[in-house]
């Protein structure tokens, strides 16, 4: 899932400063599982921020609402008047659903709630870990299922470097070395020769630096009849 | 392999191949734009080594360019080994600057992943890490013998020809694959190989006899670091901090000893300390010697780098110590 956390309270206050009228809108996919943008957060958020223009003498109106996911049209649609309403919208959604709601509503102003961080897991309860760096070619299969990119702070392919020591990077005991978990799960399994060959340098294209990146699937493209309008994402 | 038979013509290499025991040394380049720096230490350095690391924004500190640096050093007879970081540079920053470099009379190059850059004093700054230090190897042997860049397409001129140096550690985890990220190493194409600092000489041994089951003491250069140590101190904070870093208590004893004459004393006069400074220094000086002694008796070590890091002062007396003066002093390659 996408992780995030809540912005400051005082960034937050900032973002809004000249609103009198806000929706919060939250996201009932990702954002909710980790605890940061879901319709409890937005309910909390709508209060704190009536509360704190109390104090400041402002009588704001804040409302919220969540919607099932905020990155696709047809969820988000159906809080078209309720976006008209305002001065301004507060997603608490990652940085898709607040991009979403931008293009959707090309006549509201959207500000964030949260600091998108990461694709990741969770641990345990209230901890959260990085997994994926969407790299755009998985090469989980050479790694044993563990990925050098999101996982090591050099994004080695031939590791581990000289700083790996008693299970964790050098750069802090509290990160686990990607190369330690690669070699011990592929020792476990009798793989190691795996690690002997010399991996060559990866194409990074696929990854964030070939441009922003778009998937077409031309199987699965409605034509114009069925769209019944012309399709709204930008080439 | 060129006609004359050296890969790079370097000194480096031609004192290795002429079956000599090696001696590298380092230089740091300042935190400054000042050359007058790089030629002090290089007056230290002339004479006691064969070649010197220049380098590269060590510590990922902010340091003049460790090829602008080692332009300095060729101008002062001196011969460098330019060390490059993935860190810095994507891949093709790193294959322009070693056409510079060769073009400015560099033939060593070291390829390191490069410490990470929050150890540095631009701790908020992105890193590159395009390619790795393995790949890097790959790159520069591949420029020289295959006459190509990392794409693919060949040189239109003349490619730089360098003698392709890599890093090991031998301490670091896992332990076990140590061995076999060397024999990665110099199946990218390593000509020589430069050890983390060695102080635990039968940890290291043990390292060696796996390193020499593989038979890659027969394909590559191995020069065991070493480096004095300055004061007790530093030797705790190397041994309890640095990753891979072995230091028996023989060695932690013989430090703290050296300064027991000033030991329980209620307080030091700036005098004593200069003294106790001047004695710990001595004895890190002498157990350097030992330590080469001993490293040069071991199977498949075929030189010493010796990182006596702000301190290039230590180095002549170390090499001297070791028996080591005078360096060889070769014909040039043809």
């Amino acid at each position: 899932m996408i992780v995030a956390e809540a912005k400051p309270l005082d960034e937050i206050k900032r973002l809004v400063a000249d609103a009198e009228k806000i929706l919060v809108v939250g996201c009932g996919t990702c954002v909710t599982v980790c605890f940061a943008g879901g319709a409890r957060e937005a309910a909390v958020t709508a209060s704190m921020l009536r509360m704190a223009g109390r104090l400041e003498g402002i009588e704001r109106q804040v409302t919220d609402v969540t919607v099932q996911r905020q990155c696709d049209w047809e969820y988000v649609d159906p809080i078209a008047d309720q976006v008209a309403a305002v001065d301004l919208v507060l997603s608490l959604g990652c940085g898709v659903g607040v991009q979403a709601l931008v293009e959707r509503f090309p006549d509201a102003w959207v500000v964030p709630g949260l600091n998108t961080k990461f694709m990741g897991v969770t641990l345990e309860q209230g901890v959260w870990a990085e997994r994926c760096a969407g790299c755009g070619d998985c090469l989980l299969g050479l790694t044993g299922g563990i990925c050098p990119i999101a996982r090591c702070s050099k994004q080695l392919l031939n590791g581990p470097c000289g700083g790996s020591i008693d299970g964790h990077c050098e750069i802090s005991a509290e990160t686990p070395c990607a190369w330690q978990l690669i070699y011990d799960r592929l020792a476990g399994k009798g793989k190691l020769d795996a690690l002997l060959e010399v991996q060559p340098p990866k194409d990074w294209r696929p990854a964030r630096h070939g441009g922003p990146r778009q998937i077409v699937r031309d199987d699965l493209r409605l034509n114009e009849a069925e769209v019944g309008q012309p399709a709204e994402q930008e080439a | 392999m060129r006609e004359n038979g050296y890969l790079s013509g370097s000194n480096l290499e031609r004192v290795l191949r002429a079956g000599r025991f090696a001696v590298t040394g380092e230089l740091g380049p300042p935190q400054s734009a000042d050359g007058s720096v790089i030629r002090e230490k290089a007056a230290l350095l002339q004479g006691a080594c064969d070649a010197v690391n220049i380098t590269d924004n060590q510590t990922a500190i902010v340091r003049m360019s460790s090829i602008g640096a080692g332009t300095i050093v060729v101008q002062e007879g001196l011969e460098p080994v330019i060390q490059m970081t993935c860190r810095d540079r994507n891949r093709l920053a790193i294959q322009s600057d070693l056409l510079g470099a060769y073009a400015l009379g560099m033939r060593n190059v070291l390829a390191l992943s490069g410490d990470h850059q929050t150890f540095g004093n631009h701790p908020a700054a992105k890193n590159v890490h395009d390619i790795d230090s393995v790949q890097l190897v790959q790159v520069i042997a591949d420029m020289r013998d295959k006459g190509v860049f990392q794409c693919g397409e060949a040189f239109k001129g003349q490619e730089p020809r360098f003698f392709v140096g890599a890093a090991a550690a031998p301490f670091a985890h896992p332990l076990d694959f140590r061995p076999y990220r060397l024999a990665k190493k110099v199946n990218a194409g390593a000509n020589f190989i430069q050890t983390q600092l060695i102080y635990d000489i039968e940890a290291f041994k043990g390292y060696m006899e796996k390193v020499r089951k593989l038979g890659l003491h027969e394909k590559v250069y191995i020069l065991a670091g070493v480096g004095p140590l300055k004061s007790p101190a530093m030797a705790r904070y190397m041994r309890d901090n640095v990753p891979g870093m072995l230091i028996p208590d023989a060695i932690m004893e013989r430090m703290s000893a050296a300064g027991a004459p000033w030991a329980g004393k209620e307080e030091l006069s700036k005098e004593d300390k200069k003294a106790r400074s001047q004695a710990w220094r001595e004895e890190g000086i002498k157990i350097t010697i030992e330590l080469i002694q001993q490293l040069r008796a071991i199977e498949g070590v075929a030189g010493v780098h010796i990182m006596a890091i702000e301190w290039e002062e230590a180095v002549r007396p170390i090499v001297e110590g070791a028996g080591l003066l005078p360096r060889p002093v070769l014909e040039p390659a043809a």
